[in-house]
């Protein structure tokens, strides 16, 4: 096996170019909270490591037409500290502010939490349902790519070799609008989701949903967005059977696995649980952003 | 013979340089090349806290970071938290409070504990219990814990 | 003959001046600044590393083990396997003890050893591990202790036959190691008697003690042969006799030295890498450190046994329980040794029952070996034993805690296994219960409250010590027994008492295993009562010193002088017109009388008071995701007379969260390829700080009449009941009975479901 090398590249076209070139597995460090783990538990060897950290303006977080940038580099905690992104996407926060203990998300990114392409990942659906697109960099060139692409199966992503996630745009957020994420775990925190559900939704003046995402985690390979639980908010008030249908329509969705962390039975019915549960938090959420 | 990288950073306010292999992690540098075995491994994993550092004022699980990647970074670890032999009120609480039996967490509480209580020295019991959720402690049940980080809180918050 | 043992029992009319305070412990100050040396952190010059090659099979013949590769890796200085152990036959005790710390003609779980690598550098001896080549007849594996029973599962020895089997059982191959029946009274008659009688069954599956410090160890072996090693350990001078035992080395020549122990909970009273690190060290002729990593240490090390429990148990219509009866069976891992007795005998330990029978199974599967974990079998059993008496009391329509007072065993009680007991305190913790505010407070809206009651043993056993007088007049004991959360600081605050002087003029610390006799290890709650046994017997050895060094000082007969607060006194004014003397003018002139002054004790120390609980726990179930929260949890616990309350508190609330993490979520899941799945922290899954509320304690002193300060070991009670406490708890939130550990949320689930169809 080769030895590992490790580069630090100062600019965007350096790292590509580093990874175009390598021999053997290459990974972006980002936040390295799950790469440096892998390594530890020897369930990589990557010969490459380019750590993306010193890349100027790759930790930035700012307004972009209504709407956010995020580096691919912003930390965990940097999203959660950020006031007007949180009063904007409180979705999203709920999902970083699942990504591990404090210690962790001082590190982990939304990059690295989307690129290691595990469906039980909790920043990923809220991303999803807020409709985020990766811009992609690479050899080729530039291009915007939705972030429900970029994972497509666990631990496979569709960047091609060299490419790498510069950043994030969020969109802006409309009024009468609002989401939420919840996973289920047994513990209250340091846990991987068994399940996780992220709404988006868009009201109208007398509160009738007009618009809406509804994002499932970890209960397929890769995230899903399921176009029937946003029909089944869509046109209501999110009442009890709009919450109904959307818990069956949840369920009926889930493709799950038996495993350590939870039985196919157990997520099936949590997913619609939970999905009842996050569509009124995000509902609340939308009626207050008046 | 694999490439090592050379690594200078400070560590309470010190300089340090060390030659490192590029998957130690600070965790390792800290505890094998400068001998600062304050700071402590529980898991390697990031799931224990028993490593945690601040790292340019961020806390940390130094067994997260790669050696390299501490190049030119400041470090804070549990061997800089007493100055000049006085002990910070944290530590002080925790040794009357009796917030440690074993005390192997204990440094990465106390640097966890610091960090939290620097930005909220009012932090209440159930932010503390969260913002503590990364530290594993298998002694004390957490209660003289918890107990010992808001009475210094409380002392902070009067100095 | 020990005066102490045999005379000078609890005074309970003295007034205490150290004893029953909470000053600071003496080890803290290096714990909180990152000082204090734990077993990771120590250093050899010329240090190696050392890895060890694990199996990924649970059960596999190891055909033949090719190291040539790995031997010629630039960097590698020992590479061993186990022709590097000498043979022990296979079924005794050195013969188990060297096939777990390395395997021989097979493997028997996923982590089992197989060869180890010193290296100059970690990277370099993982890499060497790679470079081994093991051939392996995999063989068809059995993880669950119930199947391992069943005729037809794998065998795992060819050589075990049941003990206590009788008939056609007696001479089969089996995984049954032990078939054992303790009884009192005639079964069937006490159930005839009964109007009520429950029946159920229950399980649980292996948890781990979780320490957080990683087992570390560095050793160092001479080329002449002396070994010292350095480890954390509750068992320095077991940890050296097994050494002895599997390597044929002399004890002489071994010298343990412990680090800090960075909690152990009974997981560090055996060893795992030590041997492999000594055998490495003699190889390579340098010092070796060893370090496990946090699955290994899951995989490898020992965690508590899974457990089987059919349990029967009937009583009148006034609440009398007339007859118990229970089939248990204990998962051991490939080796005997689960101290299931423990449990038979504590089963029903708490109440006094006519007509008990007690049936236990040990059975060997391809799983890590069991080690110690407070209370060891105990609360893994009570869990459900106190289930049914919980189910007994609501049928017949009493108070829980008046039904367990009713039937709750006193003074002057002869257990099953024969124990008279002293004085005891149940019934004194039951009624502390009745009247704490958690209890007596209505169970909040949503939440269901769950009652139990434990019991542990405590035990004693050999123990020794010494004790030092400086010249300044400052104490320094030199301890046997580990210290596992504070025991040094309760010996030297019972030294001070004895002393009369500040506890800051004494100073204990740990020995290696050269520097004393033997110590049995720091287990079954049993240190602070015996190597407190010995620190007051080495005190009064040097008060008496002191008081006839005093006398030829002042030439007057010893009995002229009286020790009283750290001076020597004339007894009377007829002795003489003396100034009292200081500890220190008497130990700064000891060249002048008869040299320095010291004791020292050996003891079998016996007498340890039994130990009493009962946990009051509310939870909150949701019902949509079985997901628990734990509300509220209170301990009452009798601790005989405490010697630092603030010490006697920690270990309670520190073993009702291990017995939170137990009851909810802690297990070892296996693959259907008999390896384990989660074997890291973020998938074992212990509470964190913020899946916990703060634990209450009510501590009940009465005193043990055998201890001169009257202690009961606290270190295990307050794990016994913790699980059945919440199981009660979860069982009153639901309407319906969990009798399987722990009660995960995809379990409650599936049970509320099948309770509403
Ligand atoms: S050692 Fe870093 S989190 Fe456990
Ligand atoms: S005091 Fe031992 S782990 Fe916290």
């Amino acid at each position: 096996m080769p030895d590992l090398r490790f580069e630090a590249p100062g600019s965007l076209a350096d790292a590509v170019k580093l990874l175009v070139a390598a021999e053997g597995p290459a990974r972006v460090l980002a936040g390295g909270t799950d790469v440096v783990v892998q390594m530890e538990m020897d369930m990589i060897e990557p010969a490459l490591l380019v750590d993306i950290k010193r890349i100027p303006d790759m930790g930035r977080i700012v307004q972009e037409e209504g709407g956010f940038r995020i580096g691919a580099a912003a930390s965990g905690m940097e999203i959660c500290e950020h006031e007007a992104l949180c009063a904007a996407w409180p979705g999203i926060i709920d999902g970083v502010k699942l990504i591990g203990s404090v210690q962790v998300k001082g590190r982990a990114t939304i990059t690295g939490n989307l690129c290691n392409a595990s469906p039980g990942a909790d920043s990923v659906p809220p991303m999803v349902t807020a409709g985020a697109l990766a811009h992609v960099v690479g050899p080729n060139g530039e291009r915007d790519v939705p972030v429900e692409q970029i994972p497509t199966s666990p631990g496979k992503t569709s960047l091609g070799k060299g490419e790498l996630i510069e950043s994030f745009k969020l969109p802006a957020r409309p009024k009468n609008s609002g989401d939420a994420y919840m996973r289920f775990t047994p513990r209250t925190e340091m846990d991987i989701a068994v399940v996780g559900v992220a709404v988006n939704l868009t009201l109208d003046e007398a509160g009738v949903c007009t618009a809406a995402r509804v994002a499932l985690g970890a209960v397929a390979p890769t995230v899903l967005l399921v176009p029937e639980c946003a029909d089944a908010l869509i046109g209501t008030k999110v009442d009890d059977a709009a919450l109904a249908k959307l818990a069956a329509a949840a369920s009926a969705a889930c493709q799950p696995i038996d495993d350590k962390r939870g039985t196919k039975e157990f997520r099936i019915e949590g997913t619609g649980v939970l999905a009842r549960r996050v569509a009124q938090k995000a509902y609340e959420r939308a009626r207050a952003n008046a | 013979m694999s490439k090592k990288y050379h690594v200078s950073l400070t560590v309470n306010g010190d300089e340090y340089e060390c030659l490192a292999e590029p998957q130690m992690t600070l965790l390792d540098v800290l505890r094998d090349e400068l001998k600062l075995t304050g700071t402590k491994e529980g898991c390697a994993t990031g799931d224990c806290g028993a490593c945690s550092v601040m790292v340019d004022g961020r806390l940390t699980c130094s067994c997260l970071v790669l050696a390299p990647e501490a190049e030119g970074r400041s470090v804070e670890t549990i061997e800089g938290m007493a100055k000049d032999g006085e002990l910070h009120p944290l530590q002080q609480k925790f040794l009357e409070m009796n917030g440690l039996q074993c005390g192997i967490c204990t440094p990465g509480i106390l640097v966890a504990a610091k960090a939290l209580l620097d930005r909220k020295p009012d932090a209440d019991e159930m932010e503390i219990r969260y913002w503590l959720a990364g530290n594993l402690c298998r002694c004390t049940g957490y209660d003289k814990i918890i107990r010992a980080v808001m009475a210094a809180g409380e002392e902070m918050k009067g100095a | 003959m020990h005066d102490i043992l045999e005379k000078s029992g609890f005074n309970p009319d003295a007034n205490y001046k150290v004893v029953g305070t909470s000053p600071i412990k003496h080890d803290g100050y290096d714990k909180v600044t990152g000082r204090a040396k734990f077993s990771a952190d120590a250093f050899a010059p010329g240090m190696l590393v050392g890895k060890v090659l694990r199996s990924p099979h649970p059960h596999a013949i190891v055909k033949s083990i090719d190291t040539s590769k790995a031997e010629k890796l630039p960097g590698v200085k020992a590479v061993i396997t186990r022709e590097d152990f000498p043979e022990k036959k296979a079924g005794t005790g050195a013969g188990d003890m060297t096939r777990i710390a390395m395997a021989r003609e097979k493997v028997y779980w996923e982590g089992h050893p197989v060869a180890a690598v010193a290296a100059t550098s970690e990277r370099i001896a993982k890499k060497a591990l790679k470079l081994i080549e093991v051939d392996y007849e995999v063989l068809p594996f059995v993880i669950d202790e119930v199947e391992a029973m069943q005729p037809g599962a794998p065998i795992l020895h060819d050589y075990l036959r049941t003990k206590g089997a009788t008939g056609a059982d007696a001479d089969k191959p089996t995984n049954i190691v032990e078939r054992s029946v303790l009884k009192q009274g005639d079964i069937e008659k006490g159930f005839a008697e009964a109007d009520v009688v429950i029946e159920r069954s229950f399980d649980s599956k292996p948890m781990h003690q979780g320490y957080i410090e990683l087992q570390s160890c560095i050793a160092n072996t001479s080329d002449d042969g002396q070994v010292d090693l350095w480890c954390c350990t509750q068992a320095p001078w077991v940890y050296r006799d097994r050494l002895t035992a599997i390597m044929d080395i002399d004890s002489s020549k071994i010298k343990i030295q412990q680090s800090e122990l960075g909690g152990g909970f009974g997981g560090k009273t055996t060893f795992y890498i030590e041997p492999l690190a000594v055998a490495l060290s003699r190889k390579a002729k340098a010092a070796v450190k060893m370090t496990m990593t946090r699955a290994e240490v899951l995989k490898g090390t020992g965690p508590v046994s899974g457990t089987h429990a059919k349990i029967k148990i009937g009583a009148k219509k006034d609440g009398t329980i007339v007859a118990a009866q229970s089939e248990l069976s204990f998962q051991t891992g490939p080796y005997t040794g689960s101290a299931f007795v423990n449990a038979q005998q504590a089963i029903w330990t708490r109440y006094d029952i006519a007509n008990v029978e007690t049936l236990c199974y040990e059975v060997v599967s391809n799983r890590p070996k069991v080690a110690s974990f407070r209370a060891p079998c105990v609360p893994q059993i009570i869990f459900g034993a106190e289930a049914v008496i919980t189910e007994l009391a609501q049928a017949i329509g009493m108070d829980e805690l008046d039904f367990r007072l009713k039937n709750a065993v006193a003074k002057g009680h002869t257990t099953i296994y024969g124990q008279k007991f002293d004085e005891i305190g149940l019934i004194e913790t039951i009624e502390a219960a009745k009247n704490c505010d958690h209890y007596k407070s209505p169970v909040p809206e949503g939440q269901g409250r769950g009652i139990a009651c434990g019991f542990w043993f405590n035990r004693g056993g050999e123990t020794t010590g010494t004790m030092s007088l400086a010249p300044d007049g400052t104490v320094n004991i030199i301890l046997g027994t580990a210290d596992v959360a504070g025991s040094r600081m309760s010996m030297a605050m019972m030294a001070a008492e004895e002393f009369g002087i500040p506890v800051d003029r004494v100073r204990a610390t740990l020995a290696d295993t050269n520097a004393l006799g033997f110590n049995r290890v720091t287990a079954g709650s049993r240190t602070t009562f015996s190597s407190g046994m010995v620190v007051v017997n080495n005190a009064r050895q040097i008060i008496g010193e002191l008081c006839s060094r005093a006398a030829k000082m002042w030439k007057v007969p010893e009995e002229g002088v009286i020790f009283e607060d750290g001076f020597c006194r004339p007894a009377s004014s007829n002795v003489g017109d003396f100034e009292p003397m200081s500890m220190k003018e008497i130990s700064s002139k000891t060249t002048y009388t008869m040299g320095a002054i010291s004791a020292h004790s050996e003891m079998n120390v016996t007498g340890a008071g039994p130990g009493f609980a009962v946990h009051i726990v509310d939870t909150e179930v949701d019902k949509e995701t079985g997901f628990v929260a734990v509300k509220r949890y209170t301990i009452v616990e009798d601790a005989g007379k405490m010697i630092s309350p603030i010490q006697v508190e920690g270990q309670l609330q520190g073993a009702a969260v291990q017995a939170i993490g137990w009851a909810l979520n802690e297990e070892y899941i296996y693959g259907a390829d008999g390896r384990l799945q989660n074997a890291g922290f973020l998938d074992y899954r212990m509470p964190v700080a913020s899946d916990v509320p703060m634990i209450d304690t009510v501590i009940v002193e009465v005193p043990n009449p055998k201890h001169p300060y009257g202690l009961r070991g606290v270190g295990e009670v307050p794990l016994t009941p913790g699980p059945a406490a919440i199981g009660n708890a979860i069982a009153n939130a639901i309407g319906v009975r969990p009798t399987s550990l722990p009660m995960s949320p995809p379990k409650l689930l599936a049970l509320m479901k099948s309770a509403k169809a």
